[in-house]
């Protein structure tokens, strides 16, 4: 929950309400990016890397940065757990469990 | 191979790893500290309790230092109390009950959301509140209502949904804020006239949100250093190096080793929802601390149709209002308090390794990963109180 995890912005879906789509370790997701939105505006931010905290991008960081954070994440045991954590939330929201 | 040498070479770079030991020796050795009379440090956040653990670093540094494992691990420092309300709001008719896993195997007097839920209750676990509401779009005939718990990190990730909440008009979605913030336990743990503490090792997402600023009474009017720190193991040595030269050259400051994530200000758009969603409280209630003045905060007037405290007439304050005093004792036995304020280590526990186990936890320190007593069990479960099962 604390330690989030890094991911890549791949698209914006939702300028109005900061959504976007972030690839974190091949799963996608929706992410909120208020937080991170610069002066260029969401679409500067696609290719970029951020920390992503329960949904909600909270911080940019280099690639470097991202690849040893997630080696971090992984040495812990928290990586797989955040992703899967993802996963179920994907399912649940495509309508698997209504 | 010596011991030093085992753990350094799961470094993704020994090398540095080495030479940062020896600069923490060698500045040890000038404080004047020693193994009966270490160097006494708190690392504030959970993640940084279970990153010490898993790379041994307690047994890497000089015994002249001593860690002490803080109350920043969110679901550890939960009272009961916030339990038991998650189960009254969670068996009303009509309720979804959502919340992060971590928080589903925490014990309440009346056991655990996963037991309530097995019990009937409708409680799902969410990756995220935007989760819980879409679940509220989806289900317009239920209430929704969302556990927010959890330090600076995740309460933007709240305040942003319930402005988003706000803006569809939503009326049956609602937020349980039980959100709690770094900087008042610190100084808490300062007046405490039981602890001696030397310097601080500062959390890192914490400080992303919130900067550097809420550190500084630390310095200014306490004399002791922090310093912001990453999570990878290297990060943490040279955090513990930062702290102790600044001992050893009798200075104290705010320092941030993890700028490459952390800016000075911290990050101004989760700041400014939060101000714009949450109020400070006159106070909030600790497992094992107590009650801590302004250390948690609740909704603002504003959104006080988005507040289940409101809605349910259920939360902290309202719960005492009913029950006189309801801050409920902890389970009998155990010295979760102590533990929580680095009093005692983890084996001293008479529960720990027996009864209190991280399948079957009597105390939130045991549930989560973060907790101190679930690390101890999974990376240094050998010293164990006497008669206790021997976990390594």
């Amino acid at each position: 929950m604390c330690l989030g995890i890094p991911g890549q912005v791949v698209e914006i879906v939702d300028e109005a309400s900061m959504m976007g789509v972030v690839d974190v370790s091949g799963v996608r997701r929706k992410v909120n990016l208020a937080c991170v939105a610069g002066e260029g505006g969401l679409p500067a931010l696609v290719g970029e890397w951020v920390l992503v905290h329960v949904g909600f991008a909270m911080s940019r960081i280099d690639p470097d940065e991202a690849a040893a954070t997630l080696r971090a994440l992984e040495e812990l045991g928290e990586a797989m757990e955040e992703i899967e954590a993802i996963r179920a939330s994907n399912a649940m929201l495509a309508g698997a469990e209504s | 191979m010596s011991a030093t040498m085992k753990y350094t070479d799961e470094f993704r770079d020994p090398e540095k790893a080495r030479a940062v030991l020896a600069a923490i020796a060698e500045a040890v050795a000038r404080t004047g500290a020693t193994e009966e009379n270490p160097l006494r440090i708190m690392e504030i956040c959970g993640g940084h309790t279970h990153a010490i653990f898993r790379y041994g670093l307690d047994k890497l540094v000089p015994k002249a230092i001593e860690f002490l494992h803080g109350p920043g691990c969110p679901v550890c420092v939960l009272p009961m109390t916030r339990v038991d309300e998650c189960l009254e709001i969670a068996e009303r008719p009509g309720v979804i009950f959502t919340t992060f896993g971590d928080a589903m195997r925490v014990p309440g007097t009346r056991g655990s959301l996963m037991q309530a839920k097995a019990r009937g209750a409708d409680v799902r676990m969410v990756y995220s509140p935007l989760d819980a509401l879409e679940l509220a779009r989806r289900h317009p005939d239920r209430e929704v209502v969302f556990f927010g718990l959890g330090f600076e990190t995740t309460m933007p990730s709240t305040a942003l949904t319930v402005q988003q909440a706000k803006r569809e008009g939503r009326t049956n979605f609602s937020l349980f804020c039980n959100h709690i913030l770094v900087p008042p336990p610190i100084k808490a743990l300062l007046d405490d006239p039981a602890m001696r503490l030397d310097g601080f090792v500062g959390p890192g997402h914490v400080s992303m949100v919130i900067g550097l600023e809420p550190y500084r009474f630390i310095a200014r009017d306490y004399g002791k250093p922090l310093v912001v720190a990453g999570f990878e193991p290297l990060d943490l040595l040279q955090s513990v190096l930062m702290v102790v030269r600044q001992i050893a050259e009798g200075r104290a400051e705010i320092e941030n080793q993890y700028a490459r994530v952390v800016p000075d200000h911290g990050n101004p758009a989760a700041q400014a929802a939060i101000a714009d969603v949450f109020t400070p409280r006159d106070a909030f209630d600790w497992r094992g601390l107590g009650e801590i003045d302004h250390s948690g905060v609740r909704m603002r007037e504003a959104y006080a149709a988005f507040d289940a405290e409101e809605k349910f007439g259920v939360g902290y304050g309202k719960t005492k209002a009913r029950a006189g005093d309801a801050t409920l004792p902890e389970m009998e036995g155990t010295r979760c308090g102590d533990v929580i304020k680095g009093l005692v280590k983890p084996w001293a526990c008479p529960k720990f390794g027996r009864e209190c186990t991280p399948e079957t936890p009597l105390g939130a320190l045991m549930v989560s990963s973060e907790g101190a007593c679930a690390a101890y069990r999974l990376y240094a479960g050998v010293k164990l109180a006497p008669g206790a099962e021997v976990a390594a």
